[in-house]
């Protein structure tokens, strides 16, 4: 018995962490965020291609690394504790998942064949099946796609995108298509791109198997949920990180803040309430990889209750900081930002424990 | 991440169900009043608790690496095994072996740090529950501050004489001995001034008083010394060490406090009650509100049980990290199990306020209990407090409170 990450998966995780510390600092992510130098941008996503993240749950039969989720968990703490500006939950774990399960046997060697030489890049946009808004929806019929869908993830490397219906059945549309409009949507979180897309009778190729089987779509929902959630985990971990450092320097009083138990007892309830997210979320990527029968349940778990773990996280963190963390100029705001977007990304909290209820028949 | 135990273990998961199969209902014929005990079905056999005890030892479910000549199954230590029998043994309603301070507390203090004789005269018949033990720590003055404790002991003539007054004494009113700090050292520093003795509480000069809790229970007591005299060998350790050696056990309690397995049973009754009780004929499990709020709780009761697995896992591969992970499981353990019981008093509103036999109680007022029970628990053993102090300065780094009194 061995609960926690292998030395493999740490390994892994170190390389990217590594990787983003030298090419991703704060001053680079904040060039980024006021869309400046561009080129930096692409340089860290071809940087972290070469680490071979684009290809962690392609199947090695199709030139892919053939890993799991866990691994892709442990590589998502370490995006989330950098704010890396990646595409990295749909792309590469979602978009896979939902081709795995959801395309047929000859649409999965082709697609597959296209994603691990790295010709084909998906965004992702399954809104309009855990919770349309603005009446979006998505009609399919005749090989052909209509409606919108907002909240599009992941698009920005993008050659296609896989597009989800209310009920669960997945197209897949080139991104080069005449018949479709992408909007840009402006978030609080600079650090990643989200879309509104619209489709006029667009070409479109539907996943075979989705065509009755919700299977597809919800793997791949949980699986983001969970990646979000060890995202957010990284990005809460970073938060408590800095505050306990800066509550060792700042001094008020002739002392520490870090020695006030006041400011002590916020650091030990952050730590308090994360420690086991850890656990969670590594719990709940293992639960998906053995298809256990609790799978869904731990990880709509994984997601809202971190989701909630890091709201408080994020708003203590800040506090220690003072007036400090108010400002632009410490850089906080970034995670802040980043946990606000993920707590409501693929399902706020309320909706996800609606479905872990659902999940136990509830 | 490797969840399964092994094959050795499947087998040893079938002999304890058969094991509990054989004893389904068993009962005791003097079984002492302990708060909380699970409500044991009670069609199968009868006998005395030390028999239960004697069963279980044998069978190695209990007292399982303690050294046969100590009255113990002899075997090796195995988490894994323990957890099995935990589990099954509460699955299947029978009654898990004694616990309390004497065996959870005194028989490893004295296993490690105990004389020959300490060991051969005291480990059996705790193990036995023929001897119950208490815990003489904390007094009127020392609470969080255990280690300015001012019971004294002065030794006259190879004889330990006491004098003081302990709290929050809980069994003494049905213990045989207790292991009590005391000061015998006036002159040293605060730490170094303290001794680990064994009282017999039959000794002339102990007044027990009860001291009634929250819940109306008399949980706990006050032990009053009045020239209490034991023998010189009555010592645990050294003279002055008794600090260190009251610390080797403390951790221990921590740990018992939050167990998991007890979370997840309760987390299961409340949803239970949830489907069970209506309000205007709506069952509370249909009302989104209180819904919602249940799949809150279970999301922490799962990471906190996710957590524990970590925790086991730390314990069984050596170099795995959880510092923080073990440090914060009495802080969050107790503080959850409260908020579940006081959710669960919530889902059944005024209902959930009946105490004793009251008409239109549930569950015997068990929620009530617990929720009151809990809050104790979140006080004793270190206040949340406390853990708070711990977690930030040992597993964050943060400097300590800069000291205020003299002389430490």
């Amino acid at each position: 018995m061995y609960f926690g990450l292998s030395e493999d998966q740490i390994f892994f995780q170190d390389n990217v962490k590594k990787f983003l510390e030298d090419n991703a600092p704060l001053d680079v992510i904040r060039n980024i965020s006021k869309g400046e130098n561009p080129n930096q941008k692409n340089e860290i996503h071809s940087g972290i291609i070469n680490l071979g993240i684009n290809n962690i749950l392609v199947p090695e039969e199709h030139g892919g690394l053939g890993l799991d989720l866990l691994f892709a968990a442990a590589i998502s703490q370490s995006i989330g504790e950098a704010v890396a500006p990646l595409p990295y939950c749909g792309s590469y774990v979602m978009a896979p998942i939902a081709i795995q399960i959801g395309a047929s046997k000859l649409q999965k060697e082709n697609i597959f064949n296209e994603m691990s030489s790295g010709n084909t890049k998906f965004g992702i946009a399954f809104s309009e099946y855990f919770g349309s808004r603005d009446s979006s929806s998505i009609n399919f019929s005749n090989e052909k796609i209509n409606g919108k869908t907002i909240f599009a993830i992941d698009c920005d490397y993008a050659t296609d995108i896989l597009v989800s219906d209310a009920s669960g059945k997945i197209g897949i549309v080139s991104i080069e298509d005449k018949n479709i409009e992408i909007v840009d949507l402006i978030t609080v979180d600079k650090t990643r791109t989200y879309k509104e897309i619209k489709f006029s009778n667009a070409n479109v190729e539907i996943l075979a198997n989705t065509k009755n089987s919700t299977d597809g779509i919800e793997k791949a929902l949980d699986a983001g949920r969970i990646i979000t959630a060890a995202d957010t985990l990284g990005a809460s971990q970073a938060m408590l990180d800095k505050a306990v450092s800066y509550s060792k320097e700042r001094k008020q009083f002739n002392r520490v803040i870090g020695s006030f138990q006041a400011v002590k007892h916020m650091c030990a309830e952050m730590a308090a309430d994360l420690e086991p997210c850890y656990s969670l979320v590594w719990h709940a990527a293992h639960s998906f990889d053995n298809n256990d029968d609790d799978s869904k349940l731990m990880a709509c778990h994984a997601k809202s209750h971190i989701s909630e773990v890091a709201k408080m996280v994020s708003k203590k963190a800040t506090e220690v900081h003072g007036g400090m963390g108010f400002t632009d100029l410490l850089g906080l705001h970034f995670w802040f930002k980043r946990i606000g977007l993920n707590r409501q990304l693929l399902g706020a909290p309320e909706i996800v424990r609606n479905e872990a209820a659902k999940a136990q028949g509830l | 991440m490797d969840l399964n135990f092994g094959s050795e273990y499947k087998e040893f998961t079938n002999e304890v169900k058969k094991f509990c199969k054989k004893y389904s209902g068993v009962n005791f014929s003097d079984s002492a009043k302990v708060p909380l005990s699970a409500s044991f079905k009670s069609s199968g056999v009868q006998m005395k608790r030390s028999d239960w005890q004697k069963i279980l030892i044998e069978q190695g479910y209990f007292a399982r690496s303690i050294p046969k000549e100590y009255g113990g199954y002899g075997g090796e230590a195995d988490i894994i095994k323990s957890r099995i029998i935990a589990s099954e043994f509460a699955m299947a309603k029978i009654p898990p072996p004694m616990g309390g301070q004497g065996i959870d507390m005194l028989v490893p203090t004295l296993l490690e740090l105990g004389t020959e004789e300490q060991k051969q005269k005291y480990i059996k018949p705790t193990l036995h529950g023929e001897i119950i033990w208490c815990q003489g720590y904390s007094e009127p003055n020392a609470g969080s501050d255990l280690a300015s404790l001012q019971t004294k002991g002065e030794l006259i003539n190879d004889n330990w004489v006491i004098n003081g007054q302990k709290i929050w004494t809980s069994t003494a009113q049905y213990s045989q001995m207790m292991f009590c700090l005391v000061r015998t050292e006036p002159d040293a520093s605060k730490h170094a001034g303290i001794s680990y003795i064994l009282i017999p509480m039959d000794t002339p000069g102990i007044e027990i008083r009860p001291l009634v809790d929250m819940t109306l229970n008399a949980g706990f007591n006050e032990v009053f010394f009045t020239d209490v005299t034991v023998p010189q060998e009555n010592i645990v350790g050294k003279r002055g060490e008794g600090w260190a050696v009251a610390n080797a056990t403390l951790s221990h309690e921590r740990g018992s406090l939050s167990d998991p397995n007890a979370m997840m049973n309760r987390l299961n009754s409340l949803i239970e009650i949830m489907k069970n009780e209506t309000i205007n004929g709506q069952k509370a499990i249909d009302n989104p509100v209180y819904k919602d709020k249940l799949m809150k709780i279970q999301g922490k009761v799962i990471a906190f049980q996710s957590n524990s697995l970590r925790v086991l896992s730390a314990k069984l591969n050596k170099n795995q990290d959880t510092k923080i992970a073990g440090m914060i499981q009495k802080l969050n353990g107790t503080e959850l199990r409260h908020e579940l019981e006081g959710f669960a008093i919530d889902v059944m509103g005024e209902l959930g306020t009946l105490y004793e036999n009251s008409p239109h109680i549930r569950d015997g007022g068990s929620w009530q209990v617990a929720y009151m029970y809990f809050l104790g628990l979140i006080i004793g053993g270190g206040t949340s407090q406390i853990q708070k102090n711990i977690i930030s300065e040992r597993g964050l780094g943060m400097p300590r409170e800069p000291k205020v009194q003299k002389g430490e």
